[in-house]
């Protein structure tokens, strides 16, 4: 399995990248390589060009700037892992790295890279939907914003079109009284997720939520964020039965089947991670306010 | 004899050049101006070729040569592939050829071979012979290829029934019109592939002037793959050599003839290089051999007291296009279902069908996985049915340790009749269970079921047939530079030959294994032999070690007295030399002896004695021996997501003397990872028209570290009274139970549900929907 | 229509210059430029893991690293490990436990052990277990593997040889 012939560019700056899309035809960006490799490898991809980004230090940065936090497309999610930042102020984002494939793919794996294959049920794209982030894209044209809601456009495809390049993402920080969880099911340990469900979840002082966001990944293209759920919990005092009927709820989210999984299974998986992802955000926000 | 170092768990000579990289598997051999061979493959799980344009492929720069069928020497057109273990039941033989002629019967058949400068190139190339194919009705799925023949695997058959034979002991319809309890069940197993780290691979090479080839290939038995070659290109036996170097995993399917061997071959001739062939995984999931479907249709009948009075049923398996192996698997498989239980009636019809899919050869287990799921599965619905304790069950139905030799009635697959030799059924259950804690288990499971989990437990028992014949040799000599080599056609594929091959020869000539080098699966230094799988070689190579070496230590006495001028009674070997027992300063040296033991031009041999400290052994067992073993499975599933965590893995295993105990724990550990793969995660999904759908390591699931229990092991040891070790296999006793135990865990951590399962292996979702309401669990509204 | 890159790779503290075709992959370069054949290809789509090397100190799938992307990089491989032909604690510890069978996985888990080592100086076996699945091991069901390197990293702990 080897892959075909290609002219190789390996540009350092953004312009130039820039300059290669927009002149070449049949190109590929090369990010980490953990997914795009493969695809060449089983010449499933049979690209004229391959644009190597991993020299382009300016894409490759993570910075806190009040509410929120921008990771350049290049950052390495190992760079992600062992963030100081990132521990202090978006530990949702450390929980679900650790369902991230493995040690070797984290090391050469990009946040840009994971967003833009945007496998329906990647922890990465879950944690950008659920912290309603906001991706840069780059062209000759200049460079446009588009909201994670917007940005794909069906299986295994994004806005991202000829030309352009992903460069940033704008993520928006969790609040620091959030609970917090990320949970998923997959079959063995850092395969793919069937169903991810990430929340965050905030209490008032008299311990009802005040805020809560839930992120639900793998039934179809795209994560969901079931506003009407998420609208539902608000106001109530977190217990049992109201995890119970959120749960119920995201079982009502439609899903599509394959080859391996039922969408049945995915739509009750749906059902069991939302519950387990509510608890434990609530578990984590009662912890954070009695600490208050 | 010295016992110092059979037994023993010495370290393994294997380890410190594969620690340092320095391993030479097919894919490390470099040879100066080799080509690289990449094949074109049918797309079609069954189609006729009308026509194919290679003029393209041969135009890109640096390709030397592209071969089609009619590009083939004709006596290598002529033939298909050999039938290695022929059989009267095998109604129609199917055998591919080396290049698919005018009907490609499975996805990923060759069609054509490319020979490039690099891998690359030959890759570029391959993709651009043209191939116009008609496509064709599939056969798919094997009970539909019995129970409908309108779809034909094979255009020239009118059915798909590669087979059809009846396994019959007693009289088992007089049995059944009259018992008490009838258990009737449908199974389905599927089993996987072996899915060896290392793909497989071959490089051939031809010298000009001898008129001769060298064929290095990543094989289970090199000899084997040479008389397939004899054949194939009509050669004499000078005119080829097979040689095996260094393996990366095996379990069955490579020991097969496969078409990419030919091929290099007719290439290495034809361009006058060496040709290297190196199979992609990609290839690995398409064209290596796997074990695949099996219905079992089965019916026990039992009296009150829980004894079987009969079984009966019918088999139907898939062996996909072509029958290379013959029967080898389904007749295993029907064989081994009466396992450690006295069955005096028991009647099963066998059919082997005909898919256009992969070939079905062995691994790891051979077939006998499925016969043990279903026997076990059975013994436990007659628990189920009389409310009685598993194990009891089992218990009231053993053969008993002074029953044997056993005669089960039924003949094997190496044509003798199954008659278990030695091995105490009732105390290796005894053991499994006692070390796995059974009698504390219902406390435990009431105990989890209070905080809402769902524990189960699940046994099961397995006799397997080891040392298949006809033999294994070996040759031990000593050069006349005093080294000692043992040269045998057992090829290892991590099974530590070198290691224990070395202990074996060490106690019969009272030396040191790391001053034994022992040598494998070069056909150029032994003459015969048949190769490692089977979990055959300690008893037949082993035993083929232990006489030839014994023999080499009579004659190095016999040359030592005569050189220290007294008789062979009054010396003794020890650390490479011969020493005078009632003056130990007066010795000879291995080498002193071997310098001898060759002669000197026209001087006569002394004595009378033998020329050369060499001795070639071909141990023939008389028939295979038997070793046995039960797993215990405890575990837990989470009724919410299907998911199943073993929490306890128990081992009673007996395969007599141990050569290496390490050696043999790490078989048993490694085959149950084989096991719970097969039983929870491994499945190649076929879409309807047997297209492979899984051909990638991230939808077929192997098992990893997170995946293994920690395993609990008792060593039983029943010498095997037909060897002179005493061993038997231990290769594969790790799997054979493996599944049926595990199984048997889930269904009874979920009897509370009224759950049963009957097929393998198992996913999580099948779990959740035979759940029903009750995966909802405390999400329940 | 190939397209070429001079590139200047350490390995194992020898450098190297080569011209390589822009698509050879890392650990084709490795095995077949260098002649390094103790890192090997087990499926070339990112699962098996027996092709890990160190690359500038971390491990990586070098099945799917161009050999061009090494340039100006310094790469660790199996070969590196036993200083002056003698095993080091993690590869001794490795036979003691019979943490191979057929060999092919070995390469690939000790340089995936290597960093993981270094990293993590006290493990809990359940994080050996975790980042073992980067590797598949078809032989010896890992047991040995995890036993080999808890055993290791309390040997490098005591400094004992």
């Amino acid at each position: 399995m080897k892959p075909v012939s290609f002219k190789y560019h390996d540009p350092r700056h953004l312009d130039e990248v820039v300059d290669l899309l927009s002149t070449l035809e049949n190109a590929k960006l090369l990010a980490g390589g953990q997914t795009l490799m493969p695809m060449m490898n089983f010449r499933y991809l049979m690209p004229d060009h391959l644009i190597d980004l991993n020299k382009v230090e300016a894409l490759d940065f993570l910075q806190v700037d009040g509410d929120y936090m921008s990771i350049g497309a290049m950052t390495r999610q190992r760079t992600l892992e062992f963030s100081s930042d990132m521990a202090r102020h978006c530990p949702i984002l450390l929980q679900a790295l650790h369902f991230v494939g493995h040690r070797q793919t984290r090391n050469r794996g990009t946040m840009g890279g994971s967003l833009c294959h945007f496998d329906p049920a990647a922890e990465l794209v879950n944690m950008t939907a659920l912290l309603d982030g906001k991706l840069q894209i780059d062209s000759k044209k200049g460079a446009r914003e588009v909201s994670i809601a917007d940005f794909n456009q069906g299986f295994l495809t994004t806005q991202i079109a000829e030309g352009e390049l992903l460069s940033r993402i704008r993520l928006t920080l969790p609040h620091a009284l959030d609970g917090f969880a990320f949970v998923e099911f997959a079959r063995r340990h850092g395969d793919f997720a069937i169903v991810a469900c990430s929340s965050l979840m905030r209490l008032n002082a008299k311990g009802e939520i005040e805020s809560v966001k839930i992120a639900l990944s793998g039934l179809g293209a795209a994560p969901i964020r079931p506003h009407t759920i998420e609208a539902n919990l608000l106001g109530h005092v977190p217990s049992n039965n109201i995890f119970i009927e959120a749960a119920h709820a995201a079982n009502q989210i439609e899903s599509v089947s394959d080859a391996y999984v039922s969408a049945v299974y995915r739509q009750h998986l749906a059902r069991i991670m939302t519950y387990r992802a509510l608890s434990q955000a609530a578990k984590c926000a009662q912890e954070k306010l009695n600490v208050r | 004899m010295n016992k110092k170092w059979v037994g023993a768990s010495i370290k393994r000579k294997e380890d410190p050049a594969f620690l340092k990289g320095e391993g030479q598997y097919l894919d490390d051999i470099h040879m100066l101006g080799m080509l690289h061979a990449a094949f074109t493959r049918s797309p079609h799980a069954h189609a006729k070729i009308l026509s194919i344009d290679k003029s393209k492929a041969m135009a890109v720069p640096g390709v030397k040569a592209v071969f089609l069928y009619r590009d083939l020497p004709d006596i290598v057109r002529q033939q298909t592939l050999p039938l290695l273990v022929p059989h009267p039941s095998i109604i129609k033989t199917k055998l591919p050829y080396a290049l698919v002629n005018e009907e490609a019967c499975y996805v990923g058949e060759p069609i054509a071979c490319v020979v490039a400068e690099n891998r690359y190139i030959a890759e570029d190339a391959a993709q651009l012979v043209e191939v116009e194919y008609v496509v064709l009705d599939v056969a798919n799925d094997c009970l539909d290829a019995l129970e409908s023949s309108t779809h034909c695997a094979h255009l020239d058959m009118s059915n798909n029934i590669a087979a059809k034979f009846q396994i019959n002991v007693g009289d088992t319809d007089a049995v059944f019109k009259t018992a008490p309890q009838v258990i009737s069940e449908r199974f389905f197993q599927h089993r996987g592939g072996p899915f060896f780290m290392e793909c497989r691979g071959a490089i051939a090479s031809y010298d000009k002037g001898a008129d001769a080839y060298t064929l290095h290939v990543s094989s289970q038995g090199s000899h084997r793959i040479k008389r397939c070659m004899l054949e194939l290109f009509d050669l004499s036996d000078d005119q080829l050599r097979v040689v095996a170097p260094d393996v990366g995993g095996g379990f069955g399917p490579k020991g097969s003839y496969y078409p990419e061997y030919a091929n290099v071959a007719v290439a290495a001739k034809v361009l006058g290089c060496a040709v290297k062939w190196i199979e992609d995984r990609r290839e690995n999931f398409l064209t290596t051999h796997q074990e695949r479907d099996q219905y079992w249709d089965v019916e026990l009948a039992v009296n009150q007291d829980a004894k079987i009075l009969g079984l009966r049923g019918r088999l139907v398996h898939d062996n996909g296009a072509y029958v290379p192996w013959g029967i080898v698997v389904p007749w295993i498989s029907a064989t081994t279902v009466p396992g450690p239980y006295v069955i005096e009636n028991f009647k099963l019809d066998v059919f082997s069908m005909y898919t256009n899919k992969i070939q079905v050869t062995s691994v790891r287990g051979a077939g006998r996985p499925q016969a043990v799921f279903a026997m076990e599965r059975l013994m436990d619905r007659v628990a189920q049915t009389l409310g009685m304790d598993p194990a009891e069950v089992r218990r009231r139905n053993f053969i008993q340790p002074e029953q044997m030799p056993y005669n089960v009635g039924i003949i094997f697959r190496d044509g003798r009749p199954v008659t278990y030799d030695s091995g105490d059924y009732p105390a290796c259950q005894a053991a499994a269970l006692a070390r796995a804690d059974y009698l504390g288990f219902k406390a435990r499971q009431a105990k989890a079921r209070e905080a809402g989990k769902y524990l189960g437990l699940g046994m099961a028992n397995a006799v397997e047939a080891t040392g298949l014949g006809p033999y294994e040799g070996a040759t031990v000599k000593i050069s006349t530079t005093g080294k000692i080599t043992v040269y045998t056609g057992a090829v290892p594929q991590g099974q530590s030959h070198k290691t224990t091959l070395a202990q074996v020869a060490a106690d019969a000539l009272n030396a040191d294994p790391k001053d034994i080098q022992v040598i494998t699966g070069d056909t150029a230094l032994i003459g015969l032999g048949i190769g490692t799988f089977a979990a055959r070689t300690a008893v037949t190579a082993g035993s083929s070690v232990h006489l030839a070496a014994t023999d080499v230590a009579q004659k190095i006495k016999a040359y030592g007295a005569a050189m220290l001028s007294c008789a062979p009674e009054q010396v003794s070997i020890n650390d490479g030399y011969v020493v005078l027992n009632s003056d130990p300063q007066q010795k000879k040296s291995f080498r002193e002896i071997a310098v001898r033991s060759v002669g000197m031009p026209g001087f006569s041999m002394a004595n009378g004695l033998a020329p050369g400290l060499e001795t070639t052994s071909y141990f023939t067992p008389d028939r295979s021996t038997y070793s046995n073993g039960t797993h215990v499975v405890e575990l837990e599933v989470d009724i919410h997501t299907g998911s199943v965590e073993i929490l306890r893995y128990t081992v009673a295993h007996d395969c007599g003397k141990l050569i290496n105990p390490m050696v043999v724990d790490g078989q048993i550990v490694g085959g149950i990872a084989h096991g719970i793969g097969n039983a929870l995660l491994e499945q190649m999904v076929f879409d309807d028209q047997a297209q492979p759908v899984s051909t990638n390591f991230g939808e077929y699931l192997l098992p990893l570290s997170t995946n293994m229990p920690k395993v609990d092991m008792v060593h039983l040891e029943t010498p095997s009274p037909l060897n002179p070790l005493g061993v038997k296999g231990a290769g594969e006793g790790g799997t054979i139970p493996a599944i049926a135990a595990i199984i048997s865990a889930v269904e009874n951590a979920l009897s509370p549900f009224d759950v049963r399962i009957s097929h393998t292996p198992i996913s999580p979702q099948d779990l959740v929907e035979l759940l029903g309401e009750h995966a909802l669990g405390e999400t329940t509204l | 229509m190939s397209d070429k890159r001079n590139i200047t790779v350490t390995v194992n503290g020898n450098t190297y210059e080569r011209e390589v075709d822009t698509r050879t992959t890392l650990v084709d370069f490795l095995r077949h430029d260098l002649e390094l054949t103790g890192t090997h290809v087990g499926c070339e789509h990112g699962v098996c893991g027996a092709c890990t090397v160190l690359v500038d100190g971390k491990s990586v799938r070098s099945c799917l690293m161009l050999a061009v992307q090494a340039d100006e990089q310094s790469i660790l491989t199996v070969e590196g490990l036993a200083l002056g032909g003698q095993l080091n604690i993690l590869q001794q510890c490795f036979q003691d436990h019979h943490s191979l069978q057929c060999g092919f996985c070995t390469s690939g888990m000790l340089m995936t052990l290597t960093e993981f080592l270094r990293d993590h100086p006290e493990p809990t076996e359940q994080e050996v277990q975790e980042v073992l699945t980067g590797n598949l091991c078809r032989c010896t069901g890992y047991l040995p593997i995890i036993s080999a390197t808890l055993d290791a990293a309390r040997k490098m702990r005591e400094g004992s040889i």
